[in-house]
Order: structure tokens, then C-alpha cells, then sequence
């Protein structure tokens, strides 16, 4: 019985997604949003990579709720696996000496990969979310070469990240009290186009959130691993 | 080109499907994560390096990771 309705649900939906797709003609632009992005973005925003220009200036409050969203999960976790009861020390054998040393040799790299990306998030591919990501995976091959003897600095993770979001939030603020008066306006000067100090305020915006997805998700990791 | 993206489709079907039918969680859980980092590789061929960078950082390194953790929290055959 239960088959059968799972059988006659999925060929509802796919009727519904065929019938939906038949209607949208492939590879044409009948879109005037995504047209006025791509061939006015640069000069509106200054930002060279059209999606940044999009998700931070454009749908920069979107972003927000996205970083919120993060924070909220972070939260959850934190508040769900703090209550479990804590297992006593299971009697883990130590990571050999090479891999302890290749983590500890290779953790800056990727740490400076991901400040790399978030950085120049507005001239090159990537951004706040995917830095941050990269940098939660450098702590991801940290704690799996040496979990014993390097743990996240407690008092950092939470000022970077605490400190992520109030910078997104009070540049927003700023925007909303000079100029034409929106929340995340860019009110600072574009700059020559195609440089790193360019966009006014998108790097600001993407440093502060990759510094504040970066610290959440080695959280959750943290968070992770301490419980297991 | 066409031949690297219809081998790369091809894996990924492959990884997909043999993630279903292990009854090692541990490596389901691995052809998973080659199912992201080919999603990602298929991401950057459609000319699309932000969306390819998120899904290898998030989809193959840290989702692998909460999944092995919870994996080693309960149990590593399938009944």
C-alpha cells in the first residue's frame, strides 16, 4: 500500500516538473532582472564578479537572512549537544608523526587559500560563504591530524564571529542613514574598477562574513568532534 | 569535451548508485562525497566557479565529515 502511494506521489511530481519545464524556453533570456545584472552590474556595483555584485549588493538582505539562518543552526547544535551527556575519554591512538606534521604544515596554506577567496571575493570567482568554508576545512584536517594537542580557541571563534556579524550589520545601518537611504546601501566611493580596494563597501562585507561562516562552521565541527 | 563531461555523468550515476546499495555506511558515505566533488568538477565545466567551490568545500569535505562523526557515534553496518 504504502508503495504504490509513493509510486503514484512521484509520478505527480514529475508530471508537475515536466509540465513546469515545458513551459520555460532553454538557454534564452527572458528574464529583465538577470539582464539589467548582467549589463549594468559593473558599473552599479563596481564589482567586477557579477555574482558578488548580485548576492552582497543587490540581494544583500537575502545574505543577511542567510548568515542568520547559519548562526541560528550553530545555535541549535551548541544548545542540543551540550545537553547530551558527555562520554568519558575513549582511548584514541595518536596520529603518526607525518600526518600530524603534513596537517600542521599544510593548515596556513589553506587558511591563507581561504582569506585569499574571501578577499578578493569581488574580482575573482568565490566569496565570503565559500572562504569560510574553506577555512572551516583547514580545521576539519587539523583536528583530524592532531586532535590531542590543538583545540579552537574559544574566545576567538566567538569575538570573529560575534564581531562578523555586527560589521555586516552596522555598515548596513550606515548605508540606511547616508545617501539614497536602503539598507546596505553603498555609500563608500567604487574606486577603479578591477582592483582590490574597488566596490566600496563589498569587501568589508565579505570579510566580515567570511570571518563569521568560518568560525560557525569549525564550531559546528568542534562541537562535533567533542561529542564523539 | 562532451567526452570528459558524459565520463564524469557517468561516474556520478555509478557513485550514486553503489552509495545505495553499500551496507558499509562508511563507504556509502565516501561515494557520496565523490557524487559532490564530481557535481563540482560538472559545475566548473558549465562555467559556474563560485557555485563549483561551495559544493566541493561544503558538499564533499564537511558534510563527509558530520556524516563520518555520526557515523562513528552509532554504527558502521547496515542491518
Amino acid at each position: 500500500m504504502r508503495k504504490i502511494i509513493g509510486i503514484i506521489l512521484l509520478i505527480i511530481i514529475a508530471w508537475g516538473i515536466i509540465t513546469s519545464l515545458q513551459k520555460m524556453p532553454f538557454g534564452t533570456s527572458r528574464a529583465k532582472v538577470a539582464d539589467h545584472y548582467i549589463n549594468k552590474g559593473k558599473e552599479e556595483t563596481g564589482a567586477a564578479n557579477i555574482v558578488t555584485s548580485v548576492v552582497v549588493s543587490y540581494r544583500s538582505f537575502d545574505t543577511l537572512g542567510e548568515v542568520t539562518i547559519l548562526f541560528l543552526a550553530t545555535i541549535g547544535l551548541g544548545v542540543v549537544l551540550t545537553t547530551i551527556k558527555r562520554k568519558e575519554d575513549r582511548d584514541t591512538e595518536k596520529a603518526s608523526l607525518i600526518l600530524s606534521t603534513g596537517c600542521k604544515f599544510l593548515f596556513p596554506l589553506i587558511l591563507l587559500f581561504g582569506a585569499y577567496i574571501f578577499i578578493y571575493g569581488h574580482l575573482t570567482p568565490g566569496g565570503g560563504f565559500q572562504g569560510g568554508a574553506i577555512i572551516a576545512s583547514a580545521f576539519v584536517l587539523m583536528y583530524l591530524g592532531c586532535y590531542k594537542e590543538k583545540r579552537i580557541n574559544e574566545t576567538g571563534s566567538i569575538l570573529s564571529e560575534s564581531l562578523g556579524g555586527l560589521v555586516f550589520v552596522i555598515i548596513g545601518l550606515i548605508g540606511l542613514a547616508v545617501g539614497t537611504h536602503y539598507f546596505l546601501n553603498n555609500f563608500m566611493p567604487k574606486g577603479e574598477f578591477n582592483t582590490l580596494l574597488s566596490a566600496g563597501i563589498i569587501p568589508i562585507i565579505y570579510i566580515a562574513i567570511g570571518f563569521k561562516v568560518g568560525s560557525e562552521l569549525s564550531k559546528i565541527i568542534d562541537l562535533l568532534m567533542e561529542e564523539s | 569535451m562532451i567526452l570528459i563531461v558524459t565520463f564524469l555523468v557517468i561516474a556520478m550515476l555509478a557513485a550514486a548508485v553503489s552509495a545505495y546499495f553499500f551496507h558499509d555506511l562508511l563507504s556509502a558515505v565516501i561515494a557520496s562525497c565523490m557524487v559532490s566533488l564530481i557535481a563540482a568538477a560538472l559545475f566548473f565545466f558549465l562555467h559556474a566557479p563560485d557555485v563549483a567551490m561551495a559544493e566541493a568545500s561544503i558538499g564533499a569535505a564537511l558534510v563527509t565529515t558530520v556524516f563520518v562523526i555520526a557515523i562513528r557515534r552509532t554504527k558502521r553496518y547496515e542491518e
